[in-house]
């Protein structure tokens, strides 16, 4: 059945024939293009999504979701079993597309009109809850194939890695620990190495936006500081989204936390002040 | 032809694929030189059917390959392949067909036999231009590539993948199988093309040109190979593994997962247009029966065995199983088809990496042995 | 009705003309006249067949049948006898024609057959009509009558008159006017022309709107041939109501052979549904699986060859078991080994039918084998001249739906359905409430099996039996589960019903092929743009 549901998942309805679909004016696809420091953050908030709501066959996984992401944060999403975290990150990436509601990333990009691949070319990089790399490919490899170059099918017919990028690359396996296993395949690495690899993967693409699913789950409690000092160090250079369920973790590297429950922001603030909200203790409490 | 420096950077480190290359370059010497110079009368004399019967592993073997870089590689298991090599073949079929002129039993300059048996009167327009050569091949590539190109965009932007992929091409190569059996369609029905006489002006007949044909093939197959080999350790390459194994991963890092797929799935439908080309003036027939779906499963079993995911392995299984085919057939007719399914079952429960599979894990092994046994002589 | 001094004029000719034959009715003649058929001159014999037919003896329609089927033969030892012969494997089972007695076997080289030529056929085929007009069998009677449209002259209108008189049965009075109308057509008397226009074009009969047609003929600039205002007019109603009611007959048998494809793959495929919707295993080896309840009727039809009528009732569960069986082994043997990894499950599989099918033609053969069909599962419904329901369609639209509504029966209300279900949606889970996984695929798989050699039994009634029969059903089988929405059952049903009743509007418009191909590109597309079925599983489980 597994296999199944993985065929269900990558054809999904919503992504057949979209090209069907009418395009924006071009003028607005224009400003799709992808170029360093198009994003407009002028207003302060890098992310917003505003009124989004997602519904599966009556369910609704996201109900009337508003957020905002300011540029250089760093952001935990904390939430009961159910409340939509993951969905959400489908819909920021592109993977879901919401019943209703609007996603911008900056000022002008509508990511609901954006396919994945243009929304992680634009600057949003994703971490999934299981460690996704290409574990056929070398740790080296990896790091090169998410190397923020030309991604089209030509020039990677014929594309040679130069001094630079080589330098960009080393930098990032020092920087996630792993210059010593650079020419292991990726499949031998250990669970947090692997973790800590697909973090790599998304650092080197220069993301604006890097969004971590469960980071630290099946970590130890030494590889989880280490996870925690990492995130630490992203933000202000990115903004960082991290969705954990570890309170302690949270706690140890959260400025802002937002609460979601069923789908709706319940609280934002400091830790402090949600862990003393009475509804996120009513949520995660019981009645 | 390729740049010798570049061809010698590319096989650097790559001792199997010098190793293949060799072997086949003896082979376009040896095999033609055996059938032609040396006496029939000598143990060393290779005769004509054996010289046609290589040339046709061989052009299999190109199929094996193509088929490889979008099973092996891409994770794309096409159970229609044998299609884009019929079309291939059909393409070269019509330019013999064309070349017989008026020697056909009907005696007719202007249509092929068959034609004038269904008494049509003028030649259909798509058959226009395939008397020249140049033409008829830019079709062998291009029909193949143009039908690989439209069912690509289609089922790779709608993301149909796995077994459902596969089912839908097996559905093409038998709506394709269904319509070349139909006389309408004017491509000989059920018969197909056959009765060639001549290519470029040489006798289909004689030695020579059949020696000839086995060096063009023997030709075809390296610089395909040579290609693939590029494709494959190029970054494109690297990216068509990724989507195999990560498909979402490969997405979110930034790349259009379905222009790789595509770019992979109408280089590798051109290959095997190439390769029916070859084969269809050696056997000396191209009928409906090659797209028959059973064609497109056996081709899945030759890379299968050969080990997928690797050129070479391609070609051996391609050669190993038709050798065996070739074998039961006249020795067992009947056992054939309990030895090929048998190698079905065999192959994915108990082999899944395939000869090559075995020989890397042999050779891994005795790598570790010595390296526990003297490690600086091994690393030198 | 007639008109009523026609009606008595015909009356009284006609009984003037039976009046002869029953009078010279008698046993002396019978044998006589036969001795006549020795002669080798065809006008001569064609003289003794006139006699014949007068005589009125109730033999003579027997002699007939069997002399144009070429089976009337006479001895040529000294009894000289005339018989009817059957083949058989020594050579001739031979009934002596005077009294039905058996005489048992001779050789081929003992008995001359009593040839006969195309001008005796027509003329034995219209002295069969006439003979038949009094046959006691309704359809009988009726096919006889039809048989006299060919060459309809005085003579048979007398006949057909007379037989009016006495017959008590609607359908064939409404053919015997018919019959009398294509007669009238070719009066003078406008009225009766008119009046036989009116009655033909009430008439489904092919032969009557054949004979409306040249009326309504055109010439090459696109004016009618016929003069006569008022007759075309009637001609050109008539026709007109002709052809709407058989667009609508068309219409209904068209969906009728869709109905009845689509029941067959709903036969082949829904056993697929569950090995593929319920289970996620992609067999194909189903086709072989079907193959293999299809040779399962061909044998249980060898072991009771006196029991034919019986036989397929025997087959079902034989069947069933078979394939169920060996559904077993091939999951035990090798699918299990295989979960989780779809493609490889694909090739073993197809190894596994290539491996059936070579066992097929090692031990049968591998040609073709006839399966017998039940009497009565033969012949068709008729109703109306025009749309005739065979009964074999017909059973198996009403078989296919009951094997559909006891597997669903079967998911819903049993504890194994309960066991598949579960196990489908949380192997894990399921695993850990005490549920023998392995057993429940085992049985499902089972189940699947075993309902494709049911739909091999039904298949078997309808094409040739032959080791690549399977074959022939993958491809459809997938297209139709893919179609109707994976591991939904109905969906397979509204899947099969609608392409088989498209594939039947499409042939006669696209001929057989290319509707094929046409269905096929279809599917393609549509699983391009809906790529979950038409009724896809919904809901936060199917995304993940």
């Amino acid at each position: 059945m597994k296999a199944l549901d993985g065929l269900r998942q990558v054809m999904r309805r919503d992504r057949v024939f979209d090209f069907m679909i009418e395009k924006q004016p071009p003028a607005m696809s224009g400003t799709h293009v992808v170029k360093e420091g198009e994003i407009d953050v002028s207003h302060g908030p890098i992310l917003y999504l505003e009124g989004v709501n997602v519904a599966f066959d009556g369910f609704k996984a996201i109900n009337d979701l508003n957020l905002t992401i300011n540029d250089g944060e760093l952001r935990c999403i904390i939430g009961p079993n159910g409340a939509g975290k993951t969905t959400m990150m489908d819909i920021i990436t592109g993977k879901t597309r919401p019943d209703s509601g609007s996603v911008y990333f900056g000022q002008t990009m509508d990511l609901t009109q954006m396919s994945e691949y243009e929304i992680a070319a634009a600057g949003i990089g994703r971490k999934f809850q299981k460690p996704t790399i290409f574990p056929e490919h070398s740790v080296f490899q990896n790091l090169e194939l998410a190397l923020q170059t030309d991604k089209r099918v030509w020039p990677s017919l014929f594309f040679k890695l130069n001094g630079e990028q080589r330098d960009r690359i080393d930098e990032v396996l020092e920087m996630i620990g792993l210059t010593a296993e650079c020419h292991l395949r990726a499949a031998q690495l250990s669970h947090g190495q692997k973790q800590w690899l697909e973090i790599g993967m998304l650092v080197i693409q220069s993301p604006r936006v890097l969004l971590v699913d469960e980071p630290i789950a099946g970590m130890t409690h030494q590889e989880a500081e280490r996870t925690a000092e990492l995130l630490i160090g992203l933000a202000g250079k990115h903004s960082v989204v991290v969705v954990e369920h570890d309170m302690e973790f949270i706690r140890s590297i959260a400025q802002t936390v937002t609460v979601l429950h069923e789908g709706h922001v319940l609280a934002e603030g400091t830790m402090d002040m949600v862990q003393n909200d009475p509804r996120v203790i009513s949520v995660y409490l019981g009645e | 032809m390729e740049n010798r420096s570049f061809v010698m950077n590319l096989l650097a480190n790559d001792n199997a694929a010098r190793w293949f290359l060799s072997t086949l370059f003896m082979l376009g010497i040896v095999v033609p030189f055996c059938n032609l110079m040396v006496p029939q009368d000598s143990i060393f004399h290779v005769s004509s059917y054996t010289v046609t019967l290589l040339g046709k592993y061989l052009s299999y073997a190109l199929l094996a390959i193509a088929l490889d870089l979008v099973w092996g590689y891409c994770g794309i298991l096409s159970l229609g392949h044998a299609a884009f090599f019929a079309l291939g073949g059909y393409a070269m079929g019509m330019y013999l067909m064309r070349q017989i002129g008026d020697r056909g039993v009907y005696g007719n300059p202007d249509l092929p036999d068959f034609m004038v048996f269904l008494n049509w009167d003028t030649l259909p327009w798509y058959w226009q231009g395939f008397d020249m050569f140049w033409f008829a091949m830019l079709m062998a590539l291009l029909v193949p590539a143009a039908l690989a190109y439209v069912f690509g965009w289609l089922a790779f932007r709608s993301r149909v993948t796995g077994v459902y992929l596969s089912i839908i091409t097996q559905a093409l190569t038998f709506a394709l199988l269904l319509a070349f059996f139909r006389n309408e369609m004017g491509f000989g029905g059920n018969n197909g093309l056959t009765d060639f006489k001549e290519i470029l002006g040489f006798s289909l007949q004689s030695d020579t040109t059949r020696a000839g044909l086995f060096v063009f093939t023997v030709i075809f197959l390296a610089l395909g190979y040579l290609v693939s080999r590029y494709v494959v350790s190029s970054k494109m390459g690297r990216v068509v593994v990724a989507i195999r194994d990560a498909e979402d991963r490969t997405r979110f890092v930034g790349y259009k997962v379905e222009s790789f797929k595509l770019w992979i799935w109408v280089f590798s439908a051109m290959l095997a247009g190439i390769a029916g080309a070859l084969y269809t003036p050696q056997v000396g027939i191209i009928n409906p029966g090659e797209f028959s779906p059973l064609n497109s499963i056996e081709l899945v079993v030759w890379v299968a065995v050969g080990g997928r995911g690797t050129l070479i392995g391609a070609v051996i299984g391609a050669v190993v199983v038709n050798f065996a085919k070739t074998f039961f057939t006249a020795a067992a007719p009947e056992v054939w088809l309990f030895f090929l399914g048998g190698l079905f079952i065999f192959v994915t429960i108990f082999m899944p990496n395939g000869i090559m599979g075995l020989v890397k894990g042999f050779s891994e092994k005795r790598a570790a042995r010595l390296a526990r046994q003297s490690p600086s002589e091994v690393r030198s | 009705m007639k008109n009523f001094i026609t009606l008595m004029l015909v009356a009284i000719f006609s009984w003037l003309a039976v009046l002869p034959m029953t009078a010279s009715a008698n046993n002396v003649q019978f044998p006589t006249l036969l001795e006549g058929l020795k002669q080798k001159n065809f006008s001569k014999k064609a003289v003794v067949i006139d006699q014949l037919e007068i005589t009125g003896d109730a033999r003579v329609l027997k002699v007939f049948q069997h002399m144009i089927k070429g089976k009337l033969y006479y001895e040529k030892s000294e009894l000289v006898r005339f018989v009817f012969v059957e083949k058989n494997e020594s050579g001739f089972a031979i009934t002596n024609v005077l009294n039905d007695e058996p005489l048992g076997s001779v050789g081929k080289r003992e008995v001359k057959k009593v040839k006969v030529n195309n001008k005796l056929r027509g003329k034995l085929r219209l002295a069969i009509a006439k003979l038949s007009l009094n046959h006691p069998d309704v359809n009988l009677r009726r096919d006889a009558v039809r048989l006299m449209f060919k060459n309809i002259d005085a003579a048979a209108v007398q006949l057909l008159t007379a037989r009016l008189t006495v017959e008590a049965k609607d359908k064939v009075r409404d053919t015997i006017e018919v019959g009398i109308a294509l007669f009238d057509l070719e009066s003078i008397d406008k009225q009766v022309k008119l009046k036989s226009i009116e009655i033909l074009g009430d008439s489904l009969e092919p032969a009557a709107r054949a004979a409306l047609l040249p009326l309504v003929a055109k010439d090459d600039t696109n004016d009618y041939l016929l003069q006569d205002r008022d007759v075309l007019t009637a001609a050109i109603k008539a026709v007109a109501r002709i052809d709407a009611k058989l667009k609508y007959n068309n219409w209904a048998e068209t969906i009728y052979f869709g109905l009845s494809l689509g029941s067959v793959l709903l036969l082949a495929a829904i056993g697929l549904a569950i090995t593929f919707g319920v289970m996620g295993v992609i067999n194909m080896a189903h086709g072989e699986l079907i193959m293999i309840g299809a040779y399962t009727t061909y044998v249980v039809q060898l072991l009771m060859p006196d029991h034919i009528e019986y036989s397929l009732l025997v087959a079902i569960p034989s069947a069933f078991l078979m394939a169920g069986l060996i559904g077993i082994a091939i999951e035990r043997g090798v699918i299990r080994f295989l979960y989780g990894r779809p493609l490889e499950t694909l090739l073993a599989t197809f190894g596994i039918s290539l491996i059936l099918q070579q066992l097929v033609r090692t031990v049968f053969s591998p040609l073709n084998r006839s399966v017998e069909t039940p009497q009565w599962m033969s012949g068709a419904f008729e109703i109306n001249s025009a749309l005739a329901l065979t009964y074999s369609r017909f059973y198996i639209i009403i078989f296919s739906l009951l094997v559909f509504a006891a597997l669903l029966m079967i998911l819903k209300k049993t504890s194994l359905g309960l066991h598949v279900r579960a196990v489908s949606q949380n192997r894990a889970m399921a695993r850990a409430m005490g549920i023998r996984s392995g057993w429940v695929d085992a049985m499902t798989f089972g189940l699947g099996s075993g309902i494709a050699g049911i739909a091999g039994v039904a298949l078997s009634q309808l094409t040739n039996v032959g080791p690549n029969m399977g074959q022939a059903y993958i491809i459809d089988s997938f297209m139709v589960v893919v179609f109707g929405g994976v591991g939904n059952l109905w969906g397979t049903l509204v899947a099969a019903m609608s392409l088989g009743v498209i594939n039947k509007v499409l042939e006669p418009w696209a001929g057989a092929v290319l509707a094929k191909i046409i269905v096929l590109i279809f599917i393609i597309l549509f699983i391009q743009k809906k790529p979950r079925g038409l009724f896809p599983q919904r809901g936060r489980a199917a995304e993940h």
